[in-house]
């Protein structure tokens, strides 16, 4: 077993000889064709999630807070294309497990990963990847939503303009576009020179969403996304990310148990050891996970036995 | 029951009164005396103006208190004054905010550490050692390389070392202003796939832009009230320029001269201590206004 020891010194001086973008989009980007052709066919035949290819994977990864190690030897592969929940109790490491495949980690000091994580292939803690390119095809909704202090329109237009998308008919296709597709834009249209985080909580994590897709991410992450949000918010949110999952990678962590077995379709549970590092203990269909789990563990957790 | 109520809450009332009657004293104390100075500036002004007019003051391009005939436009001091600070926010704003740039978002945190109190030791130095270091080794070091024609006291020596002086100001409350900015904000930049630059330039300055503004007004305003360094290297020429190599006297330095100066009371010079003063007081107050006027205006919701 290749055992490769990926240790980055966060040190944000010196900027990382960087794959160039053109390449690491090509390996991001390699499967696109086919994929799209499946999609685009009249009756989209979608092979089982567990068939369809690795997105994200990882082999024996551990993650370390200085000497604490929060995660351990997790191997999995998460299918393109997929909305994938991951559960787990409080303090079991997920949002570690979800912010290790955009290197949010990176920015916590003394943070440090052992094992393979591999985006397509490309192991994205390799010395030669660009951190900021890689976060750019690894999208990210956090759980509260953290608009940036900018008008509607730039929290959308920002990535797109950071692309070099600077003709203001693109940019106005592009917020439509997107602010529709993640459900806001009937709220918004008539404001998108209002400030942000002047719309509700709830609207707020919508734009967070659209923001995410302004910047045309194969995955996206997302940390709790409803946690601070009503019912209704909530609700729309379930549909989008059931709608984004034919498009897209979603990684979600949810405490909700409903939640998970509503928008998932594959599920990994996470859970404390003894010495607190969280573990895998199960990965599969949700609807396996939810009504034949293999592990005792996950059983007691999915049913509420769990202290 | 009723009583250990009613008992308790005496006590705690009793408490109460202390520490708010300490508290109360405490302001009153600073209040007081910011009221008293601001009297006597005022009172003692007041007489200068009925030697002077306060048009003349104000708009007179000479000054010249101690000849005959003498004149009392204040304006030469102000250039001087103004000058001078300008010269030291030119090279302190900039600086202090790529510093505090630096030490928010790039340094890592055990330098942070050591720089920190470096620059806090910075900001310790008496201001007459960087008199002297402005006039004996600035106006050298310029003079050999830059300008061999310029004279020993000048107004950027002066500015220039002042401007090192209120470095450590500006940097650390431009600071403070960039770490009170939220971690989600920057993680948001970051996600969208931002550099370190980018989010330090576009994400995080713009957030903090009132601190980093009220950072520099303050910085200013320290610059204006300096008094010892200018004494010493800006030399005692009231002079209407903006020539920076010549030889000026600021309002702080010329309260200074006259000031240990054998200056019988009640005579108009003796006055414009008071007047220089006031107009001195008026300047920095009306920075601090607009420094609160702009971080009010400038303020980013986040
Ligand atoms: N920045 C950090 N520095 C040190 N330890 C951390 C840091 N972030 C998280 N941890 C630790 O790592 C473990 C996993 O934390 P993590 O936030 O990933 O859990 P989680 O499963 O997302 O929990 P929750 O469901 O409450 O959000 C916890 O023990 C936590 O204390
Ligand atoms: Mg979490």
């Amino acid at each position: 077993m290749t055992h490769q020891q990926t240790e980055h010194a966060n040190n944000g001086m010196a900027p990382e000889a960087s794959i160039t973008a053109a390449a690491m989009d090509g390996a991001l980007t390699a499967h696109d064709g086919a994929v799209t052709a499946a999609v685009g066919a009249a009756a989209p035949e979608r092979p089982p999630a567990p068939d369809r290819p690795i997105s994200l994977r990882t082999e024996n990864m551990s993650l370390y807070y200085g000497d604490f190690r929060a995660l351990r030897d997790i191997t999995v592969g998460i299918p393109e294309r997929t909305v994938t929940a991951i559960i787990g109790a409080s303090g079991c490491g997920k949002s570690s497990f979800l912010r290790s495949f955009n290197r949010m980690n990176d920015l916590i000091p003394n943070a440090r990963i052992e094992g393979i994580v591999e985006m397509s292939g490309v192991p994205i803690y390799d010395r030669r990847v660009d951190v900021a390119e890689l976060r750019r095809a690894v999208g990210m909704v956090f759980q509260r939503p953290n608009p940036l202090p900018l008008s509607i329109y730039e929290n959308i237009a920002y990535g797109p303009r950071r692309r070099g998308v600077r003709n203001r008919a693109d940019l106005d296709g592009i917020v439509q576009r997107c602010l529709t597709q993640a459900a806001l834009w009937d709220e918004v249209k008539d404001k998108l020179k209002q400030p942000g985080n002047e719309l509700s909580g709830g609207q707020q994590q919508r734009l967070c969403i659209a923001r995410t897709l302004a910047v045309e991410p194969d995955v996206i992450l997302m940390d709790e996304p409803c946690s601070a949000l009503d019912p209704a918010s909530t609700l729309r949110i379930e549909e989008l990310m059931q709608e984004l999952g034919h498009e897209y990678t979603i990684l979600v962590v949810t405490h909700n148990m409903q939640q998970a077995a509503r928008v998932s379709e594959m599920t990994a549970f996470l859970n404390m050891a003894e010495d607190r590092a969280g573990a895998l203990v199960e990965f599969g269909p949700t609807s396996e996970i939810f009504t034949n789990p293999q592990e005792k563990t996950t059983e007691d957790y999915i049913t509420g036995r769990f202290s | 029951m009723a009583t250990r109520l009613l008992s308790g809450n005496r006590a705690e009332r009793g408490g109460e009164m202390a520490i708010h009657a300490v508290l109360l004293g405490a302001s009153v104390i600073s209040i007081a005396t910011t009221v008293g100075i601001v009297f006597v500036l005022l009172s003692e002004s007041l007489r200068f103006f009925d030697l002077v007019s306060v048009w003349d003051f104000l708009t007179g391009t000479v000054w010249t208190p101690l000849f005959r005939p003498a004149h009392f436009g204040v304006l030469p001091l102000v250039a001087g004054t103004v000058l001078v600070a300008g010269i030291a926010i030119i090279v302190a704003a900039p600086v202090g905010l790529f510093t505090a740039i630096f030490l928010s978002e790039y340094a890592p945190d055990r330098f942070r550490r050591i720089v920190k109190p470096m620059l806090e030791i910075l900001a310790g130095v008496p201001t007459v050692v960087y008199g002297y270091f402005a006039l004996t080794f600035v106006t050298p070091l310029l003079q050999r390389w830059l300008l061999p024609d310029m004279i020993i006291f000048n107004a950027l020596s002066a500015g220039l070392v002042m401007g090192v002086m209120i470095i450590p100001i500006v940097s650390s409350l431009t600071e403070d202003a960039m770490l009170a900015v939220p971690r989600s904000l920057r993680e948001a930049a970051y996600a969208l796939g931002a550099t370190k630059f980018e989010v330090a330039t576009r994400v995080v300055t713009p957030a903090a832009l009132s601190g980093i503004v009220a950072a520099v007004i303050l910085g200013l305003s320290r610059a204006i009230g300096e008094t010892m360094l200018v004494t010493i290297a800006a030399g005692a020429t009231p002079r209407l320029t903006l020539n920076p190599t010549e030889s000026v006297q600021t309002m702080t330095a010329y309260i200074v001269q006259v000031s240990f100066g054998e200056t019988p009371q009640g005579t108009p010079v003796y006055y414009t201590i008071f007047s220089v003063g006031l107009l001195l007081f008026v300047m920095t107050l009306a920075m601090n206004i607009l420094g609160q006027w702009v971080v009010r205006r400038w303020r980013q919701a986040y």
